[in-house]
């Protein structure tokens, strides 16, 4: 006759949240530097053979083969509103699994793997640009600059939550 | 051993296996509401397969521990671990009851009223009263050591001994274990030994074991078709012979590995049938299951999942979805109620339908109840549609059957149902008419489904077409006789003295033009620069003659045929290369929204393909053509109202002019021994298919000879048969037939000018009614029970049809007037007769089908009689219309036998109303 069975879940989640580390592979576009958390990460690409898909957002490049799997390659500057990148300029990829699906990011360059301090987390400054602040799940202070974390799984998240 | 027994067994096995796991979770996290859930579900689908086997004894034990479940789960019941202790007994009664069910093929006699009692005694809240050592299980185990274990039965008293200290077991773990243990380790021993015997038939395999296997074929593939590629540039490699047979072994393997996947849909449908049975004399219902479709293909993995939403599915159309027989006869409804299971391939996507013509959902109950149990307020069901509210049913926790019975209810069904069905992206639409129905529609992506493509080229990407989908493939250029022709810029191509829609796939996906065919590999990797040009650009382009290309190739150009329902069109692109075979796998999330393709693909070489939805296409180009096309249409019918469009059948009897008939009346052509021809009460007869089969001859034929072989038009009628002897069969040609009346001559319908030839047309009505009455005599009123005396007006203005119609018609055992035009059906409704159903022909001068219908329906006396449309030439578009205006079904007129079926059930209705 207790009704509590069903609130058990959601407090779990946010209570075990202090003072760890968490693991971040870091990148960089257009100078800024942004992580997302590791254990997302499948493989890092420098370059690969790539199908364009017409009628996609301009974001979306393409898709990918990667070990027998499809891949859809999406360039982040574009997705987060930047400049695109000069002709020619250098770009790398990172792969990235969000609800059995996998995706590439297309960033500047790949960075390295940093563990980071729960305490060194911080919300999204409100006066953020739109764009970024609804693709970042808050803010690292490190020692030499500030990292944004990339919630990937909003940064494609076109609205079909429904849907998925 | 039966298969569904087996099956059974082996499902059986395994879910108890995973319940005493979970149980054993359960006692340690008794708040776990998903864990208990699951295990409820587990029981209950035990308990519901027990019930279809018709496994009375394994359901009563199984129905008595999942109440306490039930009870776990409202909260109305806590979980002590002494309740679990008596599910887990309840389980090793069901375990041992199932031994001795696979040895025997039957449940052991006895009753386990002790457990039940004691079962039933905790759900009513009770404590679970000690195990009285000799009482419940006794007989159970008894016949399972009488069946299999007679070495180990040391003694009689044993088995009892076991019996009770198990059953003490869990509450006192200090029972005494030694002596227990000894006997009941070989009892198992042989349980498992028999488990094997079935289990070993088949191996269930992760489906992600599959999986993978099917990624590691892929990637051999590749890599072998590098290497022939290499053997390829080298001229007597030593290689060659053993890289060929390695080529052989990994294509089998390949396609090894893809089998193992698909299924047709019928294995999940193997056990309804049954299910229906069973359940239609449990319930007291009459209910007739039809199925079709069964060979529709799917993936394992899919199959798997919606198995057991189907049983579901089908059961609950049974359970809740029928009405008992009494109910449905006030309703005006045949007391068989019809479950309808249809499975299909469409766009991408496998269909399955499960229709029944029940009560329907009734919103005002699903509201009451929807309020009840919390799961909505008043107010905001005020603002929602009935489809909304119907929509309820999926809910967890929902169920509107007001009893529960042993079969289905507690609602478990439903939400379950649509879990499964959206875990592998699935959808599953509702649509009941409270009073007429109810059908699901279930809709599930192709996922994993193996098509073979047609891999074309354009705008320097590559495409996959499915190959079901295309009907062929011409090549244009400008100099051969198929050229592309413009009509103000829009491309169209003559094929076959028709206009073919042309569809550009560069325009479609604002491909670049510049990109050309062989620069495939380039374009793709410069994929990521902006295309330049802009999509305007591109349009205007190829709306230009494609001159500026040069060489010989770039001047042809491909034209993909496709067909979308009725609507042919098709897609240019640049090339075409082979066919393959492919993985449909899903597209992105983020790319659904696409409607031109249906999933991607990575093909031999390793590159990744999107697959064109042709559905997609048509719906994205062809929706003007489309409406014009079926405008067309309509014209043209317009234009031939002289002569119907018809199939014949043209042969030879009696005299050397053709005779003909039209072939939708023909059910089979055979050749038959005349040595077989006997006689019988003056009339010819042959022994057909276990049947005697009336022979009838032409008017002024010859008699029969003795010997030799004769051609014979056999024309049926559900168990009915009879055949017209004939000469010689000629030809079926198709042709708009205008026939020249001629009522004179007996058993012609009159002439018409066939292939370039007069030919008779023969009145098949006038030899059915003189075979099969003489045939079938009095006793034919059982025979077409439904039909006998039903008065039918049928209506058209066609007298070819008229007469062709009304004998068929009357044979079956239908009263038949026949008039010309809407105007005289009404004045026979203006005259005071009667019908029971009328059927009409949609295309007449004056006044014409649909406003029939209409002035049918608002008219008083008739607005109650069942109409049938019947049309030589249906679209969708006619079928809705026909449907708003109130009729019932839409026949084709060469479609004979649809016809009487659906005068069958038509009439049936109306007699259920009588």
């Amino acid at each position: 006759m207790t009704k509590k069975m069903n609130e058990n879940p959601t407090a779990k989640n946010t209570a075990a949240a202090d003072d760890e580390t968490q693991d971040f592979v870091t990148f960089t576009i257009a100078g800024q530097l942004f992580g997302i958390p590791v254990l997302l990460v499948q493989d890092v690409l420098s370059s690969y053979q790539i199908t364009r898909i017409p009628l996609a957002p301009p974001e979306i490049t393409g898709s990918l083969n990667l070990r027998g799997r499809v891949v859809t390659a999406i360039d982040v500057r574009i997705r987060l509103g930047l400049e695109p990148r000069d002709e020619g300029a250098e770009s790398m990829s990172i792969v990235a699994e969000t609800e059995g699906e996998l995706y590439s990011l297309m960033v500047d360059s790949v960075g390295e793997v940093l563990p980071l301090s729960t305490s060194n987390h911080d919300r999204n400054p409100p006066t953020l640009d739109a764009k970024l602040r609804a693709f970042s799940d808050g803010i690292y202070r490190l020692d030499d600059g500030l990292l944004v974390v990339l919630d990937v799984k909003r940064l494609l998240d076109y609205g079909h939550k429904s849907a998925a | 051993m039966d298969d569904l027994l087996s099956e059974f067994l082996t499902e059986t096995n395994e879910g108890l296996a995973v319940l005493d796991v979970e149980l054993v979770k359960l006692e340690q996290n008794p708040n776990d509401a998903e864990l208990l859930s699951s295990i409820f579900r587990l029981m209950h689908t035990i308990k519901g397969t027990c019930g279809f086997l018709g496994l009375p004894r394994l359901e009563s034990v199984a129905h008595a521990g999942e109440n306490i479940l039930g009870k776990f789960r409202s909260n109305e019941l806590v979980v002590t671990p002494e309740g679990v202790s008596l599910i887990l007994e309840c389980l090793d009664q069901i375990r041992a009851l199932l031994v001795a069910l696979e040895q025997t093929e039957s449940e052991p006699e006895g009753a386990d009223t002790d457990l039940i009692k004691r079962l039933n005694a905790a759900a009513d809240g009770g404590a679970a009263p000690a195990a009285e050592p000799d009482m419940a299980p006794v007989d159970a185990v008894d016949a399972m050591f009488a069946e299999a274990a007679e070495p180990v039965a040391e003694d009689e008293a044993a088995p009892v001994e076991i019996a009770a200290a198990e059953e003490a077991d869990a509450p006192k773990p200090e029972a005494k274990k030694p002596e227990p243990k000894k006997a009941a380790a070989p009892a198992e021993a042989a349980a498992k030994g028999e488990e094997s015997s079935v289990a070993h038939q088949s191996i269930r395999v992760n489906v992600e074991l599959l999986e993978n296997l099917m990624t590691m074929v892929s990637e051999l593939v590749l890599t072998r078709n590098q290497l022939l590629q290499i053997l390829r540039g080298q001229k007597d490699s030593e290689f060659a012979a053993p890289l060929q047979r390695l080529n052989h072994v990994v294509s089998e393997l390949q396609e090894g590995v893809m089998k193992t996947r698909m299924q047709p849909i019928g294995n999940a449908w193997a056990k309804l049938p049954r299910i229906i049975r069973d359940l239609s004399i449990e319930l007291d219902k009459k209910i007739d299951l039809v199925m079709k479709g069964a060979e529709t293909e799917l993936d394992r993995q899919v199959l798997e999942l919606i198995k057991d939403p189907l049983t579901h599915m089908v059961r609950n159309s049974a359970d809740h979805g029928l009405e008992n027989p009494e109910e449905r006869v006030a309703a005006g409804k045949p007391e068989v109620g019809k479950v309808t299971l249809q499975a299909f391939h469409e766009g991408g996507h496998i269909i399955i339908q499960i229709a029944d013509d029940g009560r329907g959902l009734s919103a005002s109950k699903i509201k009451k109840k929807v309020i009840e149990n919390g799961l909505a307020t008043e107010a905001e069901l005020e603002s929602m549609t009935e489809q909304q509210i119907q929509r309820f049913i999926f809910k967890a926790g929902f169920s509107t059957a007001a009893a529960v019975t042993s079969v289905s209810g507690r609602g478990v069904g439903m939400d379950v149902v649509r879990t499964n069905i959206e875990k592998i992206g699935g959808t599953i639409e509702l649509n009941s008419v409270e009073g007429k129905g109810t059908s699901l529609t279930i809709k599930i992506p192709l996922t994993l489904a193996i098509v073979s493509a047609l891999i074309v080229a354009c705008g320097g990407e590559r495409f996959a077409i499915p190959q079901i989908s295309v009907l062929e493939l011409v090549r244009a250029s400008s100099n051969s006789e198929n050229s592309i022709e413009r009509i103000n810029g829009t491309p169209v191509l003559r094929l076959r003295n028709r206009l073919l829609p042309l569809v550009s796939l560069r325009t479609l996906m604002h491909l670049n033009e510049a990109d050309k065919p062989a620069d495939i590999k380039k374009a793709a990797a410069a994929a990521d620069t902006p295309d330049a040009e802009g999509e305007a650009g591109t349009e205007v382009k190829v709306a230009a003659p494609p001159k500026e290309t040069f060489g010989k190739s770039a001047d042809d150009q491909f034209i993909v045929v496709s067909q979308v329902g009725s609507y042919t069109f098709g897609l240019i692109v640049d090339r075409v290369f082979d066919t393959e075979e492919i993985v449909v796998k899903p597209v992105a999330r983020i790319l659904r929204d696409i409607q031109m393709f249906s999933g991607n693909t990575i093909l031999g070489d390793g590159s990744v393909v999107m697959i064109l939805d042709p559905n997609g296409i048509a719906a994205a180009t062809g929706e003007v053509e489309l409406a014009a096309d079926a405008d067309d249409v309509a014209t043209e019918r317009h234009a031939t109202r002289g002569g119907e469009h018809v199939s014949m059948l043209v042969f030879r009897a009696v005299e050397a002019a053709p005779k003909a008939v039209p072939l939708a009346l023909v059910a089979r052509l055979e050749e038959i021994d005349l040595t077989k021809v006997e006689t019988s009460d003056g009339q010819y007869v042959v022994q057909y298919r276990g049947q005697l089969m009336p022979l009838v001859q032409m008017e002024g034929a010859e008699k029969l000879k003795d010997t030799g072989r004769q051609p014979v038009l056999v024309f049926a009628d559900r168990d009915r048969a009879m055949g017209l002897v004939v000469d010689e069969i000629v030809d079926i040609v198709e042709d708009r037939v205008k026939v020249e009346l001629n009522s004179k001559r007996t058993g012609y319908v009159g002439s018409a000018v066939i292939g370039g030839r007069a030919t008779d047309i023969v009145d098949v009505g006038h030899y059915l009614t003189r075979a099969l009455h003489d045939w079938f005599g009095g006793e034919s009123t059982e025979s077409f029970e439904s039909a006998n005396g039903s008065r039918v007006l049928l209506i058209d203005d066609s007298p070819f049809f008229r007469n062709l119609l009304s004998p068929l018609l009357s044979v079956a055992g239908y009263d038949v007037t026949a008039v010309e035009s809407a105007q005289s059906a009404l004045q026979l409704c203006e005259a005071g007769q009667d019908f029971d159903v009328i059927i009409s022909d949609i295309e007449m001068p004056g006044m014409n089908g649909f406003e029939l219908a209409e002035a049918i329906k608002n008219s008083t006396r008739w607005s109650n009689v069942p109409m049938v449309a019947l049309s030589s030439f249906a679209t969708q578009k006619d079928f809705a219309r026909g449907r708003a205006v109130g009729f019932l079904d839409y026949v084709a007129k060469s479609d004979r036998e649809t016809l009487l079926n659906t005068l069958h059930d038509t009439l049936s209705d109306v007699r259920g109303a009588a």
